[in-house]
């Protein structure tokens, strides 16, 4: 069964601030803890933990922009 | 509802990126250097699948202007929705040299062409800072404009516009065909997740040049000298309250 997780989070993660390769690293480790779990419950939780970093990434790439056009374009009293 | 909405989008260098100036002064380094799509074009692409969503409009065409490396950008437009795109071939020198004026025309030739109702921009790119493209192409088009948008509705064949103005918001109504240019606040932008990504490479882009257009790429602005700001002063550290007032007033601030 493909995890569309597992492309999906190192796309995102090529931004990372902390770099990229520091995010992938800590991404292989985080996936390759889990890889002997078979219990189809806890799979389904880490598949949405997964997601929900996902979603984390998102906000945090778009926050960090925001900030900066905000900072650059806008006065700030 | 027919309406068909073009976006221009631009392929400039990442906002994130620390921009260095070219040893002889004539320009930045772009060689090697992360590009993305300018952040007021992504919420322009953002606004005109939004109305595609809402049934408002039918059709979203994404545009850009510069050399093969834009189709990446284009593509990122329809991985976040748009329909199709349209690449209009500049490179080299031209490309060096293309600016508001040109892209106006280009944009104002296309929106003849496709039967446009609506063009939505940026409201300036990050690059050039110009914050022109929007007003020409309204101009060139005798079309209404609605420019710095935070908030955009139609309402029959009206665009009520709300403008982020130095003493507030303002509101208007512009009747369409109409040219919008996006503000910060006009919406989020969502992210082209890699599924999109992929289903998007389905989707055309078509190739233009810009002779077929009838417009003339060629600019009437040379640019002399590029210099980087002034380094940042280092500041200076005081041991009392007195010393601050001090040094406030010999500075001329108080």
């Amino acid at each position: 069964m493909a995890n569309p997780l597992r492309a999906e989070l190192p796309f995102l993660g090529r931004e990372y601030p902390k770099g990229a390769d520091y995010f992938r690293d800590r991404l292989r480790a985080a996936f390759a803890k889990n890889k002997d779990v078979n219990d189809p419950e806890k799979i389904k939780e880490l598949i949405s933990r997964g997601g929900f970093v996902v979603k984390e990434l998102e906000a945090l790439h778009y926050l960090r922009k925001y900030r900066a056009l905000k900072k650059r374009y806008y006065e700030t009293e | 509802m027919s309406a068909r909405v073009l976006v221009g989008v631009k392929r400039v260098i990442d906002y994130a990126v620390k921009i260095r100036v070219k040893p002889d002064h004539t320009g930045v380094v772009t060689d090697g250097v992360k590009h993305s799509m300018n952040p007021f074009c992504e919420i322009a692409v953002e606004e005109a699948v939004k109305l595609k969503e809402k049934k408002l409009v039918k059709e979203v065409v994404a545009v850009s202007c510069g050399p093969q490396q834009v189709q990446e950008t284009i593509r990122t437009a329809l991985a976040m929705g748009a329909d199709r795109g349209i690449h209009v071939e500049v490179s080299g020198k031209d490309y060096e040299t293309l600016g508001p004026l040109q892209v106006s025309k280009i944009l104002a030739a296309l929106a003849k062409k496709e039967q446009a109702d609506l063009i939505i921009l940026g409201k300036q790119a990050i690059d050039d800072d110009c914050n022109q493209t929007g007003q020409m192409t309204a101009a060139l088009l005798d079309w209404p404009q609605g420019t710095f948008a935070s908030e955009v509705n139609i309402e029959a064949d009206k665009l009520k516009v709300v403008r982020e103005v130095d003493g507030g918001l303002e509101t208007i109504k512009i009747k369409l065909p109409a040219v919008v240019t996006a503000d910060l606040r006009l919406n989020t932008p969502r992210y082209a997740t890699l599924p999109n990504i992929m289903k998007a490479k389905k989707k055309k882009i078509a190739n233009v040049k810009p002779a077929d257009l009838g417009v003339d790429v060629s600019s009437r602005l040379e640019v002399l000298k590029v210099d980087e700001p002034p380094q940042r002063q280092g500041g200076v550290k005081v041991e009392t309250v007195n010393d601050l007032v001090r040094k406030l007033k010999e500075a001329g601030r108080i």
